[in-house]
């Protein structure tokens, strides 16, 4: 029967040996466990956004659905619960942290309002990590809850592959348990990947595993790497006020536009944040008194240079975490160069009911609403009858560095590259948000640009946007672009006034005029 | 000659006596003075946001124009610069103080966060109006700057017409001076309006046009209305620690989303606005001490009530300010009930030559960017070959209200009506923003609703958005359902994360199933 399902599922993919699942989210286990043949209908291995809302859809669908997920410590021990990247050592602590930083630049606003705070106001490193760290552990409950009021049992075990449909679980204290599932998702995600050529960077470094976790202030700090993850770290971290440094050997925010990824980094340069540029680490010592003491090569210079500091945070990229799931044994591929997961249009692996989805999967953006839109949109595809795909073009992002990075689309460099620079049209505005003008505050990097193609109506390829709340301001912007919004349709939206998002729609100036994007009055 | 426009003017509108202004910007002053008939070939009366953004592009376009602006004082004695309401008593003061007020709510956040802000802290009304008066003052001076680069001459002076190509203007010192035009645009906006049959109203009541202008604080505040208006002055004035009455006869917000209103005010109550609903004032008085002493009726309870105050606000609506324009001179029409100037899709009024745009015109929704981008297509069609109508369909606005409310399109009610509640799917959600949970905030008016078609793929008819923000996060959705956004659109759009504009492409709970719309989780 195994056999003729899977004849039948290669006659176009979507034919299912399952009668679809009855409606009104009724568990069917009994539909399921067909020949009882697997424990589970579906088993995901990875408890983070992806695959907790496949898991969770699949569960909804009326499907016998499992979750095995286990937290390896960090190399400095730092461990968490349910929920995976985001929830735990990514967007959300990052956010809220963020956030603290911003609530001091809006303290120092504060008197020109008319509040009479005294000045300057110290920061509390514990108070607000434990603040943050609370919030995380409420969330990896809410995590739990949601699974068992959707029946999907949860297993915290450590999971490896024996074969095809079956995966070994291992808990904390050894003991074993065996599952077996019609199919299987792998959303294992990543970690940050420490550079263990540099003496001393995995003895005493610190990774974003880490920053969130911690109890003391972490003190001076040097972010080594010029990802958005070293960006946003350094600058929350410069925002509480520590003293922070970034190292970076070439470009920030690679495979981002990067005039944009200069204005981000020039602004956190004017607001304190250190750069040391074209420089790569070379060893990290501890000194008697317990501050790390850092050598690093100057590429521009040649010359060898150092520093003191109270905490090395490495933020040089991530590495799937797929090296402990024995995925040979069941025969899934992985990228040679990457070790990172292969898959299809329908986030199948190399053995057809083998799907994977997230971070650890080539080729795919890191970020957790596609990871949970494709998870969602897998499960409906396996367990509801649809055949909608993940669209992985357009997706709108957001950098939270102390300026806002929001982007939907094409840089300026891919579209230039794509359409031919005669071919393609910017539009683009230095502007001061409103909010900025009573504490003074400078608005230089204050800037949008929409990459447009030239030819009328100018479909919209890209849209850049730096300033307060770029998060808040690209999302339905990445709607309009979906729904493929031109130029003109955008100039006929009416701005919402007085907001900063009204600058995209006034947006009147080309790169190509030559003439002044500084936005004056009303 | 001008018979001839005027018929070529009559076969479809578009086509015009003068030549096309030559590319560049460079000025037409010799084209558009062809016959030297007029003084100018555009006239706009009025120097707020829509008559200035139409005379910066006639100007850009390469023609003679003026602008003649005039501030009538408030009755309190209140006057200011060019700019008009939006500059000066509108948009940007109110933003301003509204931002004021949440930094009152971000300093209480502030602890929770790590910063050792001593509590409570107090708030200097003095330093926060100076530095908005300044700040107001320099637009002005913006203005003023702008005009004069793009060589469009400004005269301060009170307008009212002659005939229908000729405007008088009066200075402040009496001195008169006449202006003709070939085009003359009447962008003069609006005034809050009193209610002159309330005892005491006019003698000791402000408005909107006093409150952003006022040296000292107006202490205890009594708000009269119900309007978008008298919500935000309330909202900012409580958030800086006022003690703030809103009194209204009836709903508040009329012609938004009344569920949406109602969340609006019931935030507003949970953060220390006090509400008089279904109460009426009688009558104010200045007590001995100086306080105000006002006189209401309860509706309700059909008992009168009193309250002291230090000041009472008129937030009772609008009226034009079309009085002193001598309208019927120029043969302009305007609505009997309204006094609103009356103007055909290309912003024409009764007379074909005469133009009107924003907030004096009825039936336009009283908002800066629609008369900023109507004033700029009417110059565009005037001199710029153009024929590019206003569109004021699906315009997305915000109320600045301590909690935000920014929205676009129908309202529920609005799009029951107009389809059948059989053919109109809602989809809504209560979330809790990120920053709120740190804190401790309550976030149980955070809500967002979608409203669209039933039938597949459910056009999006209108959104509304309740939370941090809202402005940010509904320009961009404009653009969408500018678009002609569909449901399946918007769930097709992957989120940002996390940020409370990502709700709106996580809607997934339908009014109709009846489903619990709290938003638990990241999923």
């Amino acid at each position: 029967m195994a056999a003729m399902a899977a004849a039948l599922r290669g006659l176009g993919g979507r034919f299912r040996w399952r009668t679809p699942a009855v409606a009104g989210g009724v568990r069917g286990a009994a539909q399921g466990a067909v020949a009882g043949q697997w424990d589970y209908d579906l088993l995901v291995i990875g408890g983070g956004s992806g695959g907790l809302a496949c898991a969770k859809e699949a569960a909804q669908l009326g499907r016998k659905v499992a979750v095995v997920d286990y937290v390896e410590p960090s190399p400095r021990g730092t461990r968490w619960g349910l929920g995976g990247t985001c929830v735990n050592v990514g967007c959300i602590p990052k956010k809220l942290m963020h956030q603290a930083a911003l609530l001091g630049g809006l303290i120092r606003d504060a008197p020109h309002y008319g509040w009479e705070v005294a000045q300057p106001v110290p920061h509390d490193w514990r108070k607000m990590a434990e603040a943050v760290q609370n919030h995380v552990k409420s969330l990896n409950w809410g995590h739990r809850v949601q699974l068992h009021d959707r029946k999907v049992k949860y297993f915290n075990v450590k999971a490896g592959f024996v074969d095809e449909h079956t995966v070994r679980g291992v808990a904390k204290g050894g003991k074993e348990i065996l599952l077996s599932a019609d199919h299987i998702v792998i959303a294992t995600g990543g970690r940050p990947r420490y550079p263990a050529h540099i003496e001393g960077a995995l003895e005493y470094g610190i990774t974003s595993d880490d920053i969130f976790w911690l109890k003391e202030s972490p003190g001076k700090t040097l972010v080594v790497g010029a990802s958005y993850v070293a960006l946003e770290c350094a600058g929350f971290l410069t925002g509480i006020g520590l003293d922070t440094t970034v190292m970076m050997r070439s470009i920030p925010l690679r495979g981002f536009d990067q005039q944009m990824s200069s204005l981000v980094t020039e602004h956190m340069a004017s607001h304190g944040t250190r750069f040391l540029r074209g420089c790569t680490p070379s060893q990290v010592r501890r000194l008697p008194d317990g501050q790390l003491q850092v050598t690093w090569e100057d590429h521009t210079t040649g010359k060898e240079g150092t520093g003191t500091f109270n905490t090395v945070l490495w933020a040089v990229g991530r590495v799937p975490d797929t090296r402990s799931l024995n995925l040979e044994k069941a025969g899934v591929d992985t990228s040679p160069s990457t070790q990172k997961i292969l898959v299809d249009s329908r986030e199948a692996t190399s053995v057809p009911h083998i799907y994977a989805i997230g971070d650890v999967v080539e080729g795919r953006p890191e970020l957790t609403p596609t990871a949970v839109m494709a998870g969602r949109l897998l499960a409906q595809r396996l367990f509801g009858g649809s055949s909608d795909l993940m669209d992985y073009d357009k997706v709108p992002t957001t950098v939270f560095t102390p300026l806002e990075y929001g982007c939907v689309g094409l840089s300026e460099e891919e579209a230039v590259a794509r359409h031919g620079q005669e071919r393609v049209e910017v539009y683009h505005a230095h502007y001061k948000p409103l909010e900025f003008t009573v504490p003074g505050r400078d608005a230089s990097q204050c800037y949008v640009k929409m990459v447009c193609l030239r030819e009328p109506p100018q479909l919209v390829l890209g849209l850049h946007f730096l300033g307060p709340n770029a998060g808040e301001v690209t999302q339905g912007f990445a709607l309009g672009i979906k729904c493929g919004a031109s130029y003109v349709q955008v100039m006929q939206t009416v701005g919402i006034h007085p907001t900063c998002s009204e600058e995209v729609v006034k947006l009147r100036i080309s790169k190509r005029s030559g003439l002044d994007p500084t936005v004056t009055g009303c």
